[in-house]
């Protein structure tokens, strides 16, 4: 097991699960009413409408246009990609997305339909969503996706073994994975909506950073409750503190469930007000979405024109 | 000790909801002498988008009902308007202090509806049509409803001019955003009640009480509404509906010249599609 010495620094000396167990358990709990409200507080601030303006672009180039779905197909894909490099083709000064995310057999589709346009290719490996098989098969198709021409990698974490306490396994599997990515960047999906507790998803957010994660990010979009404001300023914090504690920066991604400009716009609020301008940038944060693009355009052309919009004349992804 | 009266606190009808205008304001409803009888909530632009937000999110599957089950619907409206019959002969007289004018009306109102709910299931035959043409192909029309209507009820008729325009409109499967009569509005949130308790499904009508001026340019100019009945505009109002309209195209109807009962007052909030089905293949 390869491990990046800096990050290491954290974790106890001999790896054993005994010991991960009882360095996780001496990560700071949760308190789960202060979160609550600190989120409230902060969702209620105003915006104003430059502020606004600015948001909701820096959204769409902090976005992964994501189509996760059993019908999937190239032509799909393709379509979804052109609308990535160019959201909006009545509008060239509205910025492409940050990257597309899709189903590793869709890869090549995606890669040759963003090729030279800055736009990169997400997908998702490890059997997701539920990522229940043998780690050699997880590492196996991570390889195949990333020689398919992914540029990162969006893996599911074992949630069975996680809720076990088999935390080695966990970690294990992360640290392979990233072995497995090369240059590609990994991001570690924790599924916060199946491990049941805030204090639960900030160990395992310190698990993922510390086995090598680029990004931890919020879910699947396939469990509900997906993203959730509360879950993304735990995962922040614990980000905060692993930066202070070993100077790595990991990046976030809140997925699934943010469907509207005025939601994504709370999740920069939290991120500014908790990691700060740094973090401002899609090489540090990504929102995971596929109808939240329609969304902030439609708010971008009525902060223009002042005439509420309609989806009938937004281009269907 | 007196009691003090348990006073009702007139909102606005939005997704099923009563909520209060998000802006907080309200404004006074007075009767025929100018004696301020009660607050009502005064819309602005926000409640007015979320309005039409609901509206379009309940459109489709108000649309997917039979004809059959809206006249249904529509018929329990009609029996709930009914069985609170002396409420809003009350609240008519607030403004139209003749008792007997004012029962007049409410009857008329309940009548209208149920005429209109007779309709649901017919009006497609009526308007739909096996077009001759010169091929071997069936074409057939079929009318369709236009989406999402903004209905300015009229402004003294407050109940029978708006449950008229209202039926109309949602027989054929649109469904509604209406901004009520501004000094009559005691009425409409009292149908608000009445739909919300007859089966009517959340979003498919909704009541902004408010200042007819200010609500209607938004409405005017939203994209996402399909067809505005300017029934209670002034000439004023309507010029502006007009204007507003031009952006996507909005079906506007400017005045109730078919009056309360109209085959052509449903027909005016269709679209009608047309399809060319090849014969003998």
């Amino acid at each position: 097991m390869t491990l990046t010495p800096t990050r290491q620094a954290i974790l106890p000396d001999r790896l054993t699960n005994s010991t991960l167990t009882s360095f996780l358990r001496s990560v700071p709990s949760v308190d789960e009413v202060a979160v609550a409200e600190r989120v409230a507080s902060l969702s209620t601030r105003s915006i104003k409408r430059e502020s606004k303006a600015h948001a909701l672009r820096m959204a769409i180039s902090m976005m992964d246009l994501t189509t996760l779905e059993g019908m999937d197909t190239p032509g799909k894909v393709i379509q979804m990609s052109s609308k990535a490099v160019r959201p909006d083709p009545t509008d060239p000064s509205i910025p492409s997305v940050a990257a597309v995310c899709v189903y590793p057999a869709m890869v090549p589709y995606a890669r040759q339909a963003v090729e030279g346009t800055g736009v990169k290719v997400a997908s998702v490996a490890t059997y997701f969503p539920s990522g229940q098989v043998d780690i050699g098969l997880k590492v196996e198709e991570t390889r195949q996706v990333v020689e398919a021409g992914a540029d990162e990698i969006d893996m599911v974490i074992n949630r069975g073994a996680f809720l076990s306490g088999d935390y080695f396994r966990v970690f294990d599997e992360i640290v392979r994975v990233k072995e497995a990515c090369g240059d590609a960047h990994l991001k570690v999906i924790l599924e916060t909506g199946e491990l049941q507790t805030l204090d639960n998803v900030r160990r395992a957010s310190v698990l993922a950073m510390a086995a090598g994660a680029d990004f931890i990010k919020t879910s699947t979009g396939k469990v509900s409750p997906a993203a959730t404001l509360p879950a993304t300023l735990v995962m922040l914090e614990a980000i905060r503190d692993f930066w202070a504690a070993t100077g790595v920066k990991v990046g976030m991604k809140p997925a699934g469930g943010i469907r509207t400009a005025k939601d994504a716009i709370r999740y920069l609020v939290v991120l500014n007000e908790t990691l700060g301008e740094e973090w401002m940038s899609p090489d540090w944060f990504r929102i995971g979405a596929s109808s939240l693009l329609n969304d902030v355009l439609m708010q971008i052309r009525w902060l223009e024109t002042g005439r509420y919009q309609s989806a009938d004349y937004f281009t269907k992804d | 000790m007196s009691r003090v009266d348990v006073r009702k606190t007139y909102k606005l009808y939005i997704g099923g909801e009563f909520p209060r205008s998000e802006s907080g304001r309200s404004y006074p409803a007075l009767d025929a002498r100018g004696r301020v009888v009660a607050r009502v909530a005064q819309a602005s632009r926000k409640d007015l988008r979320d309005a039409v937000r609901h509206a379009r999110n309940a459109q489709a599957s108000w649309a997917a009902r039979s004809g059959y089950n809206r006249g249904q619907i529509l018929y329990r409206v009609a029996e709930m308007i009914e069985d609170r019959f002396e409420t809003f002969v009350s609240q008519v007289q607030v403004t139209d202090p003749d008792r007997r004018r004012a029962r007049r009306e409410v009857t008329e109102a309940i009548d209208t509806i149920v005429w209109y709910a007779g309709w649901a299931d017919k009006f497609a035959q009526i308007y739909g049509n096996l077009n001759p043409v010169a091929g071997p192909f069936f074409n057939i029309s079929a009318p369709e409803p236009t989406g999402v209507v903004g209905i300015v009820a009229p402004q003294d008729s407050a109940l029978l001019g708006l449950v008229s325009r209202l039926s109309a409109v949602l027989v054929s499967g649109n469904t509604a955003v209406v901004i009520a009569s501004e000094s009559r509005p005691m009425p409409a949130v009292t149908l608000a009640e009445v739909l919300a308790t007859s089966d009517v499904p959340p979003g498919v009508v909704n009541i902004l009480t408010g200042h007819t001026d200010e609500l209607i340019p938004w409405l005017a100019d939203h994209m996402d509404v399909n067809a505005i009945d300017a029934a209670g505009a002034t000439p004023e109002q309507r010029r502006r509906i007009q204007e507003g309209a031009v952006h996507n195209v909005k079906r506007v109807v400017l005045d109730g010249e078919f009056g309360d009962r109209s085959p052509y007052v449903i027909a005016a909030f269709t679209e009608t599609k047309t399809v060319w089905h090849p014969k003998g293949l």
